[in-house]
């Protein structure tokens, strides 16, 4: 009685039984491949022509240039003289002068010493090379053809550039003090930001979950508040706080809140809501048993909270502190608005961009920043795969049992974190309503008259809500449908790994350098999509792509709690899957539905950082118009549009939950047994 | 069920399964015939590849290696839908927030039934599964047997040629299991419909199926029904998954002996070499007890073969109810003890007690042979 399974038992040679395509497997491998196609568009293709753009150097190759001068008769010798030979001669441009930018111009009269737009000498011009180009006034030339010019016209020779591929910028970059300083002051700013919030989050978050303390909805409440405005909001009311004429000047001793200072203390309250809540999750999921134990071994309460408390919250505290930490860096608005002289990564791109339009230097400086903020998203997302394995182990909730003077102590630090938040909003509203600060203190409407200002006036306002909604509806859309398809398809492993690779790609990329990955890719008129730059499209697309992770992973962790068989019974039902999306997928995740939703119509209301490059003189967006009126010195109106922002979200948060209550309570009374 | 020769034609033929999950073997060379309105079970201890079997059969995760037939057709490539079954899982799997009538209908719809005759079906199979009442009721509203009563109609509304299941009573308690059990099994036979049940729980098997597959780590170990499966297991891990059994080192003899101890017993026909080491065994309730004259010829109980009665000692006893579970002691079984389970009826006729010798007998018919296995007999 020889048993098979005894014997090694190998798989016998042949092909694989490969399976016949359902029609649902067709249609759901190409929605997966157009949505990843969609990211491959709007994020892979922007950031490839951004990078090769950091790579592409432009110099002036004068040997590709030669010369002849006539005599007074305007008659030629013959002589040719070479334009390298020429600028060593004369020593008309330095090394430092060749160096250029797509955009430049070399102007070639230095050269001739002697030159005077009056004087009857002839000159000859022509490129040596099939690479070399010049302009007459706007016109190119680029033959190797003699042209003959007066002495009048010869003035307005200008030089083109030739563009090569080196590391160039990068050198340049790294041997000027002014920009390379930038590295070092973000980071500086990021750590002493982050060892900040982490920390009063922490103690804030633990008041919450491990006190008896009263007004913990209230707390929760005014915790979350700064998510719902633009990073830069808290610099204007730094500003009237201690700015040049502010309400409280004396308490900084004669510092200056322009610079680290304020960018620090903003930091701290834009994201104080990210910390908190990640810490407090922690908090939430500890195990009661630890503390029974800790109890019964009679430690003190200062040891359980350090053997028990900090590593039960330690991946919490990890975690929160590289999100933190990617926020500070990536951050466009704040520091513009208050970082005075101090200048950091994402607002040297701005300037490099707008301001010396240094397209390729902003290129540079936008790979220098992506280092950290990939390295920080990285090691976030590793220890978040951690936690989850925390999680599961079964745990008993902790429950906190009263204690009267540590109670009251946690009341107090909560109110001073508290007060601190509604404070900045409170100074914004206020310094809207001022008539003119710090001289005319009656209550006043004015600021609120936007058409008079710079950034776009009232129609901003109404842009960010289209754009908000449209931002919500189009991206929950292709964000949970995306989700789906990539949960519930069937074999096709690699196309799906690198869709959730895709998927996570967005939260590692810092807004700035999206937004100009995007002038890149789109604003090339060789791109078939150039169309859409400077419409609402692209702002969508760019607002969907850069909020694309949070929102997929919220739809992935709704959709993991979905029976996996369903998508089984239903084939076997032969009922296409794309039924059973719409009458049982999409129901049942409603609420994930509808939390992705809002999370995109805030972050597209608050966000400056991407589409600060983006707008056009039809789509400007009140985020950006609050930027815009502050470095215009409309500072009380910048303050009064940042706070239409906030009320605008809030109404929309306060919508969101009724609709949810709503929806929950009529198409989810299966929830309710 | 009628043996007419249509019925007893092939309606699922599974020919030479493998599936890998890379380098491991889930299922290897798995060949089944499944005829035309059998019951089927899948057998055997968790891991062992029942539910990777079905899901091939299924086609939502396909074998690596083999070809599945059904009604004659080769089926081996085509996805779920294309093919023509009904399936019922642990889970339930129903559909949260539709009503027990929308989900049942869900499989009627765009299947060229009117709305009337779709809601005329929808009771039908209400009123099948016991539950005509309850159709409005979302499914959270009812208990684990009834969601499972509602995924099997479910499952069985189009009227599919083959239905799965998988262990669909195992999240249901042990009362509300029992009583299912009987439920599906006289549903199928109403229906007809060629059926396959994976469990791990032998009771389960023995009572509903026709037929038992019995897998172990990738293989088929044994096919065969109920009765022939607990009576002639083919093998030690069939005989030891499948019911009590006691197991002896012993030593073949000659076909029909087996040794134990220093004696030789009778035991059924066996292919082994006379002094191979073999294990001999025995199910509890084979054990038949004797009084003490019952070797005296004119005994009422007289022992059949005399060389495999011998005296044990009764060590312990203990009563489960419908019978007791004595273990007996003697120096045959190495130190070792023989489990018996005698009736009420003879632990009384006897006055057996814990302490007291007693004379047993092997039926030589019961007494099997089987080699000794990497199982770790
Ligand atoms: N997707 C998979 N990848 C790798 N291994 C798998 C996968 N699915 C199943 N296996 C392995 O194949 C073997 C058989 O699994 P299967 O689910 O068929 O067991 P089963 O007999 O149904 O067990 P149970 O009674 O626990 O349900 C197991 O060892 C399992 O670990
Ligand atoms: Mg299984």
């Amino acid at each position: 009685m020889n048993l098979s399974h005894s014997n090694p038992v190998t798989l016998p040679a042949g092909r694989d039984v490969r399976g016949k395509l359902s029609r649902d497997d067709v249609i759901m491998r190409g929605g997966m491949i157009v949505i990843a196609l969609y990211l491959v568009v709007t994020l892979a293709f922007p950031l490839y022509a951004m990078l090769s753009k950091s790579f592409s150097t432009f110099r002036f190759e004068l040997a590709q240039y030669e010369f002849q001068v006539s005599d007074e008769a305007g008659v030629f010798d013959g002589t040719i003289l070479n334009g390298a030979q020429l600028n060593q001669s004369t020593g008309a441009y330095s090394g430092g002068d060749l160096a250029a930018g797509s955009d430049s111009r070399l102007a070639v009269t230095p050269f001739f010493p002697d030159f005077s737009f009056r004087s009857p000498v002839q000159y000859q011009i022509r490129n040596a090379s099939d690479t070399g180009r010049f302009l007459v006034g706007s016109d190119l030339y680029d033959d190797t053809d003699w042209l003959t010019l007066d002495s009048n016209t010869f003035r307005r020779v200008q030089l083109r550039p030739v563009k090569s591929r080196g590391i160039d910028n990068f050198v340049n970059y790294f041997s000027t003090p002014a920009l390379f300083n930038s590295i070092k002051n973000s980071l500086w700013i990021a750590v002493v930001s982050t060892i900040v919030t982490v920390t009063l989050a922490f103690w804030f978050a633990y008041a919450l979950n491990r006190s008896c303390m009263r007004f913990k909805g209230l707390f929760r409440l005014v915790a979350m508040a700064p998510i719902l405005v633009p990073s830069l909001l808290p610099g204007i009311a730094l500003v009237y706080l201690f700015g040049n004429q502010g309400m409280l000047k004396e308490l900084l001793f004669g510092a200056s809140i322009y610079g680290p200072i304020g960018i620090v203390i903003g930091s701290v309250f834009f994201t104080f809501p990210h910390a908190f809540l990640i810490i407090s999750t922690a908090l939430a999921i500890s195990d009661a048993r630890l503390y029974e134990a800790a109890i019964s071994l009679r430690a003190t309460p200062w040891r359980t909270f350090w053997t028990v408390t900090i590593p039960g919250a330690r991946y919490g505290l990890i975690s929160a502190a590289f999100v933190v930490f990617n926020l500070v860096i990536t951050d466009f608005g704040l520091p513009k608005v208050i970082g005075g002289q101090f200048n950091v990564l994402a607002v040297d791109i701005y300037k490099q961009v707008i301001g010396q339009q240094n397209f390729e230097m902003g290129a540079v400086v936008s790979v220098v920043l992506v280092v950290p903020a990939i390295l920080a998203f990285a090691i976030d997302r590793l220890v978040q795969s951690k936690q989850v394995a925390l999680l599961s182990a079964r745990s008993v909730p902790y429950q906190p049992t009263p204690n009267p003077r540590v109670d009251r102590i946690f009341l107090a630090y909560s109110t001073l974190v508290a007060l601190f938040i509604v404070g900045i909003l409170a100074v914004c509203q206020f310094a809207a309503l001022i008539k003119f600060w710090p001289y005319d203190l009656n209550l006043s409407l004015n600021n609120y008259a936007f058409d008079k200002m710079d950034g776009g006036g009232w129609a901003s306002y109404f842009n960010s809500i289209k754009l908000g909604l449209l931002t919500a509806v189009i991206g929950t859309s292709v964000v949970f449908f995306g989700a789906y398809l990539v949960e519930k398809s069937n074999g096709f492993k690699v196309g799906r790994a690198l869709f959730q690779m895709f998927a996570m790609l967005p939260m590692a990329i810092p807004g700035m350098v999206l937004g100009l990955a995007y002038i890149f890719f789109f604003n090339n008129p060789a791109n078939p999509l150039n169309p859409i730059y400077g419409t609402m499209a692209i702002l969508v697309i760019c607002t969907v792509t850069h909020f694309y992770t949070v929102s997929h992973l919220t739809a992935v962790t709704a959709l993991k709690q979905m029976d996996r068989e369903f998508e089984s019974v239903s084939s076997s039902l032969k009922q296409p899957t794309m039924k059973l999306f719409a009458r049982v997928t999409v129901p049942v995740c409603l609420p994930a539905v509808l939390d992705i939703s809002i999370y995109l119509f805030v972050n597209a209301m608050t966000t400056v950082s991407a589409v600060v490059f983006l707008y056009s003189p039809k789509t400007t967006l009140a985020s950006v118009a609050v930027l815009n009126m502050d470095d215009a010195g409309d500072i009380a109106p910048a303050a009064a549009m940042g706070m239409m922002i906030f009320y605008t979200n809030a109404v929309a948060r306060i919508l969101h939950l009724i609709a949810s209550k709503g929806v929950l309570a009529r198409t989810q009374a299966w929830r309710n047994r | 069920m009628i043996d007419t020769p249509a019925a007893a034609a092939p309606y699922l033929n599974i020919e030479s399964l493998w599936k890998a999950f890379g380098d491991f073997l889930a299922l290897k060379d798995i060949s089944l015939n499944i005829k035309e309105g059998e019951f089927v079970c899948f057998l055997g201890p968790s891991g062992c590849g029942k539910t990777t079997l079905l899901r091939a059969i299924a086609g939502l995760d396909l074998q690596t290696r083999g070809r599945v037939m059904q009604d004659g057709r080769d089926v081996s490539n085509l996805p779920p839908s294309e093919r023509d079954f009904g399936i019922v899982f642990q889970s339930y799997a129903l559909f949260p927030n539709l009503t027990i009538e929308k989900n049942i209908a869900f499989g009627l719809e765009n299947t060229g039934r009117n709305k009337a005759e779709i809601t005329a079906r929808v009771a039908e199979l209400l009123q099948l599964v016991g539950l005509p009442e309850q159709g409005r009721k979302y499914p959270a509203q009812l208990s684990g047997g009834q969601q499972q009563r509602i995924a099997l109609a479910r499952a069985i509304a189009t009227n599919p040629g083959l239905l799965l299941l998988d262990e669909p009573l195992s999240a249901l308690d042990a009362k509300v299991r029992v009583h299912l059990r009987h439920e599906i099994k006289e549903l199928q036979r109403q229906l007809g419909v060629t059926t396959v049940m994976v469990t791990h729980d032998q009771e389960e098997a023995l009572a509903m199926a026709d037929r038992i597959v019995v897998m172990n780590q990738g293989v088929i170990e044994q096919v065969g029904s109920p009765t022939e499966i607990y009576r002639e297991p083919a093998n030690l891990f069939v005989a030891d998954f499948i019911g009590e059994m006691n197991q002896i080192s012993a030593l073949a003899g000659p076909s029909g002996v087996v040794r134990i101890g220093e004696s030789d017993m009778q035991a059924r026909p066996h292919a082994f070499q006379p002094g191979a080491a073999i294990i001999a065994a025995i199910r509890p309730e084979d054990v038949i007890p004797h009084g003490k004259g019952a070797r005296s010829p004119g005994a009422p109980d007289r022992i059949k073969s005399p060389e495999n009665a011998f005296e044990v000692l009764v060590d312990e006893m203990e009563f489960l109810g419908s019978f007791w579970r004595c273990r007996l002691q003697n120096e045959r079984f190495g130190g070792g003890e023989l489990i018996a389970d005698f009736s009420i009826n003879a632990v009384r006729r006897l006055e057996l007690a814990a302490g007291t010798q007693m004379m047993i007998e092997l039926p030589r018919n019961r007494l099997m042979a089987f080699a000794r296995s990497e199982y770790g007999a």
